[in-house]
């Protein structure tokens, strides 16, 4: 009985296992217990054998002893580690399919200051890359603008969804700004004729945008509605009541500090993006209240001179300084699917297992502004949920065996484990 | 050198004779005498009182005392110091400036297949040796005079664009007409590494262009059977003329010094080595070239790193370049390594002269800066007995200076070139510094003063017990003095004079209008000029060079040496039957393992405690771009003749970095630009060691081949270079082993007919002899690919004309296919989890490597990055998560799955007694994310210690301190500095994909 319910189970995969066949999960029908797990909050703590319990959505217990509701479902997670779901912080999913496949790419838009575009309208929910990121826990990413300087307006998503409508999980929530490098040009490289100083020529951008910056707060605070239209005040407005973010892609020391002077003056919250020189300045981060989302921890150090796993190293730096800071995957190879073992990797490097959870769930949700909502195992929260076969941020033992997301169990079906099926197949090397 | 001085006398010199004369014969012999000088003949022979008679442009005589000869002028040089004019080896002085450098090969433009030059020259447009530099010579009184003020008599100029750069001539500085000043027409022949204003896409690559020199040596011996097949070549008929030559390479760089001198020990040619200013750095190496260098004294400015923002992107190497660039010549004399110095690559000949002194102040001896600047030029060039010392019989070239010439402030007078004077400071040679007794004849007698002259602007009359400042003028030809003796206005006396060789004489007149004469004679001092040497400023404590020269690079003599190491009570994953043993000793002795077992004693063995730790063996990555100074060769389709061994980079950091996560042996690929694409270079992570030194000795050979969009140039937006589909793909491969077989069976043809009339040998071509290596398995494939369809053609063409593919690479659709394969019998090498970054790799799956290893393929995970090759454990436990793959299997594949595909499992790729001593020890479970290395061992060497890594940090941290004070110091100081220059890093890679390497790295196909 048991092997032909086995045999069943696996038939019932494969038909499930048609290419765009993995359907968005309904809305959450009955109350779901998970019990016996280890549970691993997201703010730091740890409960063993614990339960939690959600309905509607919405988690409504979560301890030692919680009493399952009648009728509910119970997914015994005995010997497996219970997760929030994670989140991407920084992500180009569903804005760009194939790298290198230009018509594939909805990333990028033309001009320089582009608060007006937003994220959201672009964002293909039927990429094939999403389910992968499922299968490795990520339940929620930001999807966010490139280009120019300033890039346009992110979107919170979450990962189980039929379109964009129904995928938002928080509209509009940033304003991306991308530093000019400010760094002279290499003296081995020709520069083209007329090409001006790098340094002076993003410094005047930089000005440019600051300007703009200027005239928009002005022209909120004044009150005064004008005969014209301007869009592009009226897309960064959030940015002074504080119902946006500034986000700001700065690296080095320069960028940082000029992020800084800038979200400053406008009296934006800031959230630094990149962050490769961060803990330089993790002091002055720290005072001024501003947070980091650490783009890939798995990059080489700036310098040849840098201790070799200075990526490696810069969460923990962080974290000893008191800064609030988010780890992502942005590697362009493997799709942030690796999102996990980035923060696993600063586990070696100097954080606890539970501060890099963090730095992918609760701290991720903080700077993006939708902590009120998710990034935790807490009671009121959003069933975002994870169940995993070992540790999630260790690759040797991190296999995500159940998602919820708002309560709904997702299929964590992908494509890579439909290619999977249909060669083991061929090969008969199914048992 | 006695018949040569008959000759001399010819009136021929300064006269030409076949030139009409507009206007009336002015003949004459230049016939000079200068006495009473400080001669120093040459680096070893000073004379005092010397005499020099020069006619005719020739020395005649050089001897102490003398008198002066009838009908010559004399010259009074008493004070003064002569010195044979300098000869530079390294010019391009009155050639055509060089053309703006063409770039390598773009990636992403249309190609450019076939040179541009018009004529019957040589295919490659970068091979110009029919170029003659005496032919293009005009003579450039501007460049000419700058050269003369610093000393120079005498260049040897070529024409600085191509890689093979024709023929040099000697030419001397004076402001004459060529005919004269040409006294060599072609007197070396020149190389390069820079393909200079050749369009042309091949060779795109440092590789590619060692490998045209390399065929074109096989050519040019080729060629002169004169094979009626390759028609009319000039090129090479030029090529073979300038052998006779002395050959001097434009290196440029320590590597490439070191590159240039193979290329000429394949083809029996000692170059002459035309340095870059950072040989100091592997001296060693370049004594053991046993080549002469020429030493440019270009040496950097302090950088502005006052703004501690700018100063974090300049690396220390770059700043302790900046403080130790002045000891190279000093490096090259204490090596004993023969050297010629050269004003070329400076921002201002001006600079020449105090580069010199400070090369001297940072330890080069005079003799010799003076020798590099005289005999060795001139003898290595094969004009010793022109030019280079002040002999009778050579050409009258010699400047008159001031004092001993190395001294700061030391000023050169005149510069004589073919025996015409050229002034230089001329209105210095009276200098009218020092004491003179002044007499004014005054109506009613002689009135003495005396004068102390401090400058040419400034003197003061002394009277009695007072000093009266005067106004004063001097400019060497005239002199003026203004003056009150008595301090009243009504007695002040205004002086006119010229200056003679027995002093000043003229007339004045006083405030009342009295007319009367003055004399005015110097009174020496008896201070004879010096040496500067004892009084020299020493440039301070300087660091020391490291090994490589890169952050934490070993100091001279702190090398990690080979040990004899016992680890102890370790986890040890043998990768053998053995399985993973637990709390096991492994003895390593001689760079072997020795010993694997339990309670191992070993007296004398440094014994590392492996309690709770895992013992591997090292990590060996089948595809990575790291060390080397050039990747891809994509000019053509077919580059089996380059070789990633060629230029090898032992300065990169990610050697060490590598180290730092496990990783001992590396197969350095060819990129992925082309079809058939270069051979490759399996290299130990030997930090610190040499080119040489990191090759894997004893591997066998493997070439790079690639499939699919990069072959066939997809990111370009045009494309004129064939293949454009995977249908022409299959035609390179069938094409390229058709010719190959075609030209094996002509030599063997060839070979059997030698010595029969009209056996002909054919022309060696290494493109092709690397291709019938492979159908001989003596060379072995590793592909790049990922298509299923590519894959399999590709294995059907090996199939058919007599070859294997051995490996392929990347391989990501690896899993559609790995039956097939398997009865091909390759083996797989491939990324965990990379997919969907281009449109071939869509279906790429992390369950690739799995069930291509289910299917019985041998399996490898490999980085093709430098930030990955550094977690290459993390990527092998990726298929325990995705494929559910025991540990142990998971591990091999990035230990001895990839020693078996490269055929090294021998040697490397698991701890098994009498293997290579390459293993790591972990901190945690070596498939644990948590797990770092904390000794990486090759060879029984400890290359990484994470002990030792913090130290390293903390010195690397005190010396970036010393020296960024040091700049900030030159700088306050007031020496020209420049802004910060961040140490970008360029990085070459198999341009396939992005890759997250850092700010300051710059992807090489950005640059080229």
């Amino acid at each position: 009985m048991k092997k032909y319910f086995l045999l069943f189970s696996l038939a019932a995969s494969l038909a499930a296992s048609a290419q765009e066949t993995v359907y968005p999960a309904p809305k959450q029908k009955g109350p779901v217990v998970i019990t016996n797990a280890t549970v691993h909050v997201g703010n730091g703590q740890v409960l063993n054998n614990a339960s939690i319990a959600f309905e509607n959505g919405k988690i409504t217990a979560v301890g030692a002893s919680v009493a399952p509701a009648a009728g509910a479902t119970v997914v015994n997670a005995q010997g497996k580690h219970v997760y929030p779901g994670l989140i991407q912080s920084l992500s180009n999913l569903g804005l760009v399919e194939i790298n290198n496949v230009r018509s594939t790419n909805d990333v990028r838009e033309l001009g320089e200051l582009n608060p007006n575009i937003r994220s959201i309208v672009a964002y293909n929910t039927d990429s094939k890359v999403t389910n992968t990121l499922r299968t490795n826990g990520i339940l929620l990413a930001n999807v966010v603008p490139q280009g120019g300087l300033i890039s346009g307006r992110s979107s919170v998503v979450q990962l189980d969804a039929w379109n964009w409508e129904d995928a938002v999980y928080k509209m509009d929530g940033g304003v991306h700004v991308s530093l000019p490098l400010l760094m002279p040009r290499a003296s081995f490289l020709p520069a083209a004729a007329g090409a001006p100083d790098p340094v002076k020529a993003g410094m005047e951008a930089i000005d440019r945008m600051r300007s703009f910056l200027r005239e928009a707060k002005a022209f909120h605070a004044s009150g005064v509605t004008s005969a014209e239209t301007n869009l592009k005040f009226d897309a960064v407005k959030g940015l002074f009541d504080g119902s946006q973010k500034l986000f700001v892609e700065a690296n080095t020391i320069k960028q940082i500090l000029i992020a800084v002077d800038m979200a400053k003056e406008i009296g934006a919250d800031l959230v630094i993006v990149g962050g490769a020189d961060s803990w330089r300045v993790a002091d002055l981060l720290k005072q001024n209240g501003v947070s980091v989302i650490l783009s890939q921890s798995h990059s080489l150090p700036i310098l040849d001179d840098d201790d070799v796993d200075q990526p490696y190293k810069t969460p923990a730096q962080l974290q000893k300084a008191g800064v609030l800071f988010a780890i992502a995957d942005e590697d362009g190879n493997t799709r942030g699917r690796n999102l996990a073992f980035n923060a696993g990797t600063a586990v070696a490097y100097g954080l606890s297992k539970e501060e890099a959870l963090q730095a992918v769930t609760l701290n991720a949700a903080k700077i993006l502004g939708i902590a009120d909502k998710t990034g935790s195992i807490e009671v009121g929260k959003d069933a975002n949920i994870i169940v995993v076969k070992g540790d999630v941020l260790d690759m040797r033992s991190s296999v995500i065996i159940d998602a919820f997301i708002q309560g709904r169990k997702i299929d964590l079906t992908d494509k890579h484990k439909q290619l999977s099926d249909r060669f083991e197949h061929k090969y008969e090397l199914r048992k | 050198m006695l018949c040569g001085g008959v000759l001399f006398w010819l009136p021929t010199l300064h006269a030409q004779t076949t030139f009409p004369q507009n206007g009336v014969a002015d003949p004459r012999s230049g016939y000079y005498a200068f006495t009473h000088a400080t001669l120093v003949k040459d680096a070893t022979t000073t004379l005092k009182d010397a005499t020099l008679i020069v006619r005719d442009g020739r020395i005649v005589s050089v001897g102490v005392g003398g008198a002066v000869p009838k009908g010559a002028v004399e010259v009074n040089c008493s004070g003064k110091f002569i010195y044979p004019s300098f000869v530079d080896a390294y010019s391009d002085y009155g050639t055509p400036p060089p053309p703006p450098r063409q770039s390598g090969f773009n990636f992403s433009a249309p190609a450019q297949l076939t040179s541009p030059t018009k004529g019957a020259y040589s295919w490659n447009a970068a091979i110009r040796p029919e170029q003659n530099a005496a032919r293009v010579f005009a003579t450039d009184e501007n460049k000419a005079k700058a050269l003369r003020d610093a000393g120079f008599g005498t260049v040897l100029t070529h024409v600085k664009d191509g890689i093979a750069r024709g023929s040099g001539a000697l030419v001397s500085l004076a402001s004459d007409k060529e005919n004269m000043t040409l006294l060599k027409e072609k007197a070396s022949a020149h190389y390069s590494m820079n393909k200079g204003s050749s369009t042309q896409s091949y060779p795109g690559s440092m590789m590619g262009i060692i490998a045209l020199l390399r065929q074109t040596y096989l050519d040019a011996q080729w060629y002169k059977a004169n094979p009626e097949k390759e028609g009319r070549n000039l090129s090479l008929v030029a090529w073979n003329e300038l052998q006779q030559l002395p050959q001097i390479f434009e290196a440029n760089d320590k590597w490439n010094a070191l590159r240039a001198d193979r290329i000429g020990d394949e083809a029996g040619v000692q170059y002459i080595i035309k340095a870059g200013g950072n040989e100091y750095q592997r001296i060693a190496e370049m004594k053991a070239t046993s080549a002469t260098f020429i030493l440019p004294l270009a040496f950097p400015q302090a950088q502005d790193v006052e703004d501690p923002a700018d100063a974090r992107m300049v690396s220390v190497s770059d700043m302790k370049h900046w403080e130790l660039a002045p000891t190279n010549p000093a490096a090259f004399e204490k090596a004993g390594i023969p050297f010629c110095l050269t004003t070329s690559d400076l921002r201002d000949t001006k600079e020449f002269l105090s580069n010199v002194r400070k090369a001297i102040a940072y330890g080069l001896t005079e003799g010799a800066a003076l020798n590099a600047l005289t005999k060795t030029p001139a003898t290595v060039l094969g004009v010793y007995n022109e030019v280079g010392s002040l002999d009778a019989g050579k050409w009258a070239n010699f400047f008159i200076s001031s004092g001993p010439i190395f001294n700061d402030g030391a000023t050169i007078y005149q510069n004589w070139v073919q025996g015409k004077k050229h002034s230089v400071r001329e209105e210095s040679w009276a200098e009218p510094k020092g004491t003179y007794k002044v007499v004014f004849n005054t109506a009613s007698g002689p009135v003495e003063y005396t004068l102390n002259v401090k400058s040419g602007t400034s003197a003061a009359l002394v009277a009695g017990n007072d000093t009266v400042t005067s106004r004063f003028y001097f400019d060497g030809r005239s002199v003026r003095l203004n003056v009150a003796p008595e301090r009243s206005p009504d007695t002040r006396f205004r002086l006119s004079g010229t200056v003679g060789a027995e002093g000043w004489s003229g007339y004045g007149e006083d405030s009342v209008g009295n007319r009367f004469t003055w004399t005015a004679v110097n009174m020496p001092v008896n201070a004879a000029a010096k040496s500067d040497s004892a009084r020299r400023k020493t440039p301070g404590t300087l660091g020391k060079v490291v090994f490589p020269f890169e952050p934490f690079g070993w100091e001279e003599g702190a090398a990690p040496k080979q040990e004899t190491i016992l680890i102890q009570n370790a986890t040890v994953w043998t990768n053998e039957g053995d399985g993973i043993l637990q709390n096991t000793d492994v003895l390593l002795r001689n760079g072997k393992i020795a010993q694997v077992g339990k309670g191992i004693a070993a007296s004398g063995a440094r014994v590392i405690d492996g309690t709770g730790k895992h013992l591997t063996p090292g990590i060996i990555d089948e595809h990575s771009h790291i060390a080397a100074a050039s990747i891809n060769e994509g000019g053509q389709s077919v580059t089996s003749e380059v070789r990633i061994g060629d230029n090898l980079a032992p300065d990169d950091i990610n050697i060490y970095r590598q180290l730092s996560g496990g990783v001992t042996t590396s197969h350095i690929l060819h990129g992925s630009a082309n079809t058939i694409g270069g051979q490759t270079q399996l290299i130990k992570l030997r930090w610190g060691a040499n080119d040489e030194g990191l090759k894997f000795k004893g591997a066998d050979p493997f070439i790079k081949f690639a499939l699919g969009e990069n072959v066939k140039r997809s990111p370009a937006a045009q494309n004129n270079r064939f293949p454009d589909t995977r249908m022409g793909v299959e035609q390179v491969l069938t094409d390229a082993f058709t010719r190959a077989k075609d030209y094996e069976k002509a030599w063997k043809d060839y070979e059997a007919n030698k010595g029969k009339k009209g056996a002909v040998a054919p022309r060696r071509d290494l493109e092709l002899d690397a291709l019938v290596e492979i159908m001989n398995e003596q060379r072995f494939i590793t592909c790049h690919s990922y298509v299923q369809s590519e894959i399999n053609a590709a294995m059907k063409v090996a199939d058919k004309l007599g070859f294997k593919f051995n490996t392929f690479t990347h391989i990501l659709e690896g899993y559609k296919v790995a039956d097939k394969m398997k009865t091909h019998g390759a083996n797989a090498s491939t990324f965990s989890d990379w997919w969907n970054y281009k449109m071939e790799v869509i279906d790429a799956i992390p369950q690739n490597a799995s069930i291509m290893q289910r299917v019985g393929l041998n399996v490898a995970i490999n980085s093709d990055d430098a930030e990955m090759a550094r977690r290459l454990n993390q990527e092998a436990a990726k298929s325990v998560k995705y494929a559910g793959m025991s540990e142990e299997d998971a591990f091999k594949m990035v230990t001895l799955n990839p020693a078996r595909m490269m055929h090294i499992d021998k040697q490397v790729g698991s701890v098994k007694v009498g293997k290579d001593a390459d293993v790591v020890l972990w901190s945690d479970n070596p498939l644990s994310i948590y797990a770092k290395s904390l000794y990486t061992i090759v060879d029984g060497t400890i290359y990484f210690d994470r002990e030792k890594d913090v130290q390293m940090r903390q010195s690397l941290a005190a010396e970036r301190q010393r020296l960024v004070k040091k700049m900030v110091g030159e700088k306050r100081s007031g020496a020209p500095v420049s802004t910060a220059q961040p140490t970008y890093q360029l990085m070459h890679t198999c341009s396939d994909h992005a890759h997250s390497h850092g700010l300051l790295t710059i992807d090489v196909q950005e640059t080229e």
